[in-house]
């Protein structure tokens, strides 16, 4: 067992409403990272994806607060620091986030260098210019990245590039956790697969430590993480490693999100797309039992009165469901 | 999966040498440059490509938008004619469209009723006590998993993202068209909502014999939703056929680029090349 990079205990956050309601969006979630390896994080839009990602950092703004529960960086608890010192001592050199309009964010009147520059700084005052443009240009030359981008300004760029220099900036300090939130949605296929490339030889040269990589993007996810989380309502319903995540899930919200993957491969064309029917329940007024029973085809009368417990199954799998493996797998079977 | 039969359809929508060039001189685009096409009644159709492929300027086009700088259009076997606004909006009971992002298409001020009742006005079904047009309308809410009855008073903005997408699908089966041309409908839900508005689609055609244009860059969708593929590359058509031989088998290295960059699940997915 590797090193852990990244370990959250019980995590609730919320947001507090204009009428001064809370919307618990992350409610209790706990995972762990070792080194080297990378984590995804899949569920349908409202599910609490981003909150998550958002949460992971630390680092609150209204209308999201902390409520409860331990982040730890390597070894440091960051989840009751001030905002303040998060931002300085943390964000950048422990933890690196991207969001997927990333590449909206650089200012068009400035080079990219100076970005680099910018960041180096706010960490290190020292460096001279010089030096960071050494360190920019041996950084940029590693990652496949043409050294005469840090002289441009973002409007010469495409939106390929500028999201790939995004990420070389967001991850120069050598971070020990990256946060990528949809890095890749907004772009064409191409691009994506560049972005793709470039996290993994991130991750292969040990630029940083562990990787969450947060998609709705099912294919994408199997083919970039080693293991895929699944959140559903602010909640995590299953861990498991992405294969045996995508062949044989086991909640039934899991199941039914794998029913509507869609690739260009033989065989996909005879498969029913399934659909999973409804709309997730509304988090300001959480239903009592477990989240999932209103739109789960296997609900019983137990499920919308007791909330089920996480349950680890020894090959390191988890899944909260009432039901167990082996009645999940019989009824899944008699399909 | 479909019942299109390829060797009987009649040609709805033909065009030959269609073309459309912006600016002038040096500054000249050529967006879509002489393409041949032959969508069959009932057919699905996609039309695949990457940003700035001529997809959207092709289906602007085909709704008759933008004018088209040369080339043929025939609709239903005729030469198309939208010179006057009269002859465009006779033409547009024959095609109609759904597009990315649902809620551009809605009037903010309008209700979900006024919406629905619009397109009973022009199925010349405005003189209709109301209710007829209640239980019309009511009809097609429930074709798309909608209750009509949740939804008088409400506005569009206080819908998701894919009840509006489905709204829409729901206006199109009070419209009955010819053709639905669909640029891009799935690409701002979910993956889950997507299966659903992919088979409402699909339950839409069967119900009509209606011809579907699907625009995309997602060749997997193409792949998975339709009969006919057409791959767009620079404004010109690189490769078409059946969906299984192009997609599975396909010649023209455009393809096989865009299939290779898609990630798979069944096989190794080879970032090498890129």
């Amino acid at each position: 067992m590797g090193k852990i990079m990244l370990e959250v205990k019980d995590l609730k956050t919320k947001y507090i409403t204009r009428f001064h309601e809370d919307v618990y969006s992350v409610d209790g979630v706990s995972l762990t990272i070792e080194e080297g390896k990378s984590l995804g994080i899949a569920g349908e839009s409202g599910c609490g994806k981003s909150t998550l990602a958002l949460s992971l950092m630390g680092y609150y703004f209204a209308p999201l607060h902390y409520v409860s529960g331990d982040i730890i960086v390597d070894g440091r608890n960051i989840s009751g620091m001030n905002p303040d010192d998060v931002r300085k001592n943390i964000l950048g050199n422990e933890i690196a986030y991207i969001p997927q309009a990333a590449m909206n964010a650089l200012n068009p009147t400035q080079k990219i260098i100076r970005f680099i520059e910018d960041v180096i700084h706010a960490h290190d005052k020292s460096m001279s210019k010089k030096d960071i443009y050494d360190m920019a240009k041996e950084r940029f030359a590693i990652l496949g990245l043409p050294e005469d981008v840090l002289q441009k300004h973002a409007v010469e760029l495409s939106g390929g590039m500028k999201q790939r220099t995004v990420i070389a900036i967001s991850t120069i300090l050598s971070p020990k956790v990256l946060i990528a939130d949809e890095p890749s949605s907004a772009l064409d296929v191409t691009s994506q697969k560049m972005v793709i490339k470039m996290m993994r030889d991130l991750m292969e040269k040990g630029y940083i430590k562990s990787m969450i990589f947060i998609t709705h993007e099912l294919p994408l996810l199997y083919n970039v993480t080693d293991d895929i989380m699944v959140m559903y309502a602010g909640r995590i319903v299953e861990k498991a490693s992405a294969k045996d995540m995508v062949f044989d899930p086991l909640h039934p919200y899991s199941k039914g999100l794998m029913g509507s993957i869609i690739v260009p491969e033989e065989g996909v064309r005879d498969h029913k797309l399934t659909a999973i029917p409804g709309t997730p329940p509304n988090l300001k007024h959480p239903p009592e039992g477990c989240r999932f029973a209103d739109r789960c085809k296997y609900a019983t009368p137990t499920c919308k009165a007791m909330d089920p417990q996480t349950i680890e199954l020894p090959n390191g799998r988890m899944y909260s469901c009432l039901m167990s493996e082996r009645k999940l797998r019989e009824v899944y079977a008699n399909e | 999966m479909s019942k299109f039969d390829p060797n009987t359809a009649k040609p709805c929508l033909t065009g030959r040498g269609v073309t459309k060039v912006f600016g002038m001189g040096d500054k000249k685009t050529v967006a879509v440059d002489h393409v041949d096409f032959n969508f069959r009644e009932g057919e699905f159709v996609s039309i695949v490509g990457e940003s700035g492929s001529g997809k959207t300027t092709l289906s602007k086009m085909l709704l008759g938008l933008i004018n088209v700088t040369e080339g043929e259009i025939d609709f239903m076997g005729q030469p198309r004619d939208i010179s006057s606004g009269k002859k465009r909006k006779e033409y547009w009971k024959g095609i109609q469209a759904i597009f990315q992002d649902p809620f551009a298409s809605y009037n903010t001020f309008y209700k979900i009723d006024a919406v629905l009742l619009d397109c009973l006005k022009m199925t010349g079904k405005g003189h209709l006590p109301m209710e007829k047009k209640v239980e019309l309308m009511t009809e097609a809410c429930s074709f798309v998993n909608l209750r009509f009855a949740e939804l008088t008073n409400k506005y569009p903005f206080e819908l998701s993202g894919g009840q509006r997408q489905r709204l829409m699908i729901a206006r199109i089966f009070l419209l009955r068209p010819k053709i639905l041309l669909a640029d891009e409908p799935t690409s701002m839900i979910d993956a889950c909502s997507r299966s659903t508005i992919l088979d409402m689609l699909q339950k839409l055609r069967e119900e009509i014999n209606m011809t579907i244009i699907f625009i995309t860059h997602d060749i997997g969708l193409a792949y998975y939703v339709s009969d006919t593929v057409y791959i767009m590359e620079h404004g010109k058509f690189v490769e078409y056929g059946p969906a299984e031989e192009c997609i599975l088998h396909p010649k023209a290295a455009y393809t096989q680029r865009l299939i290779n960059d898609v990630p798979k699940i069944y096989e190794e997915w080879d970032l090498s090349t890129v």
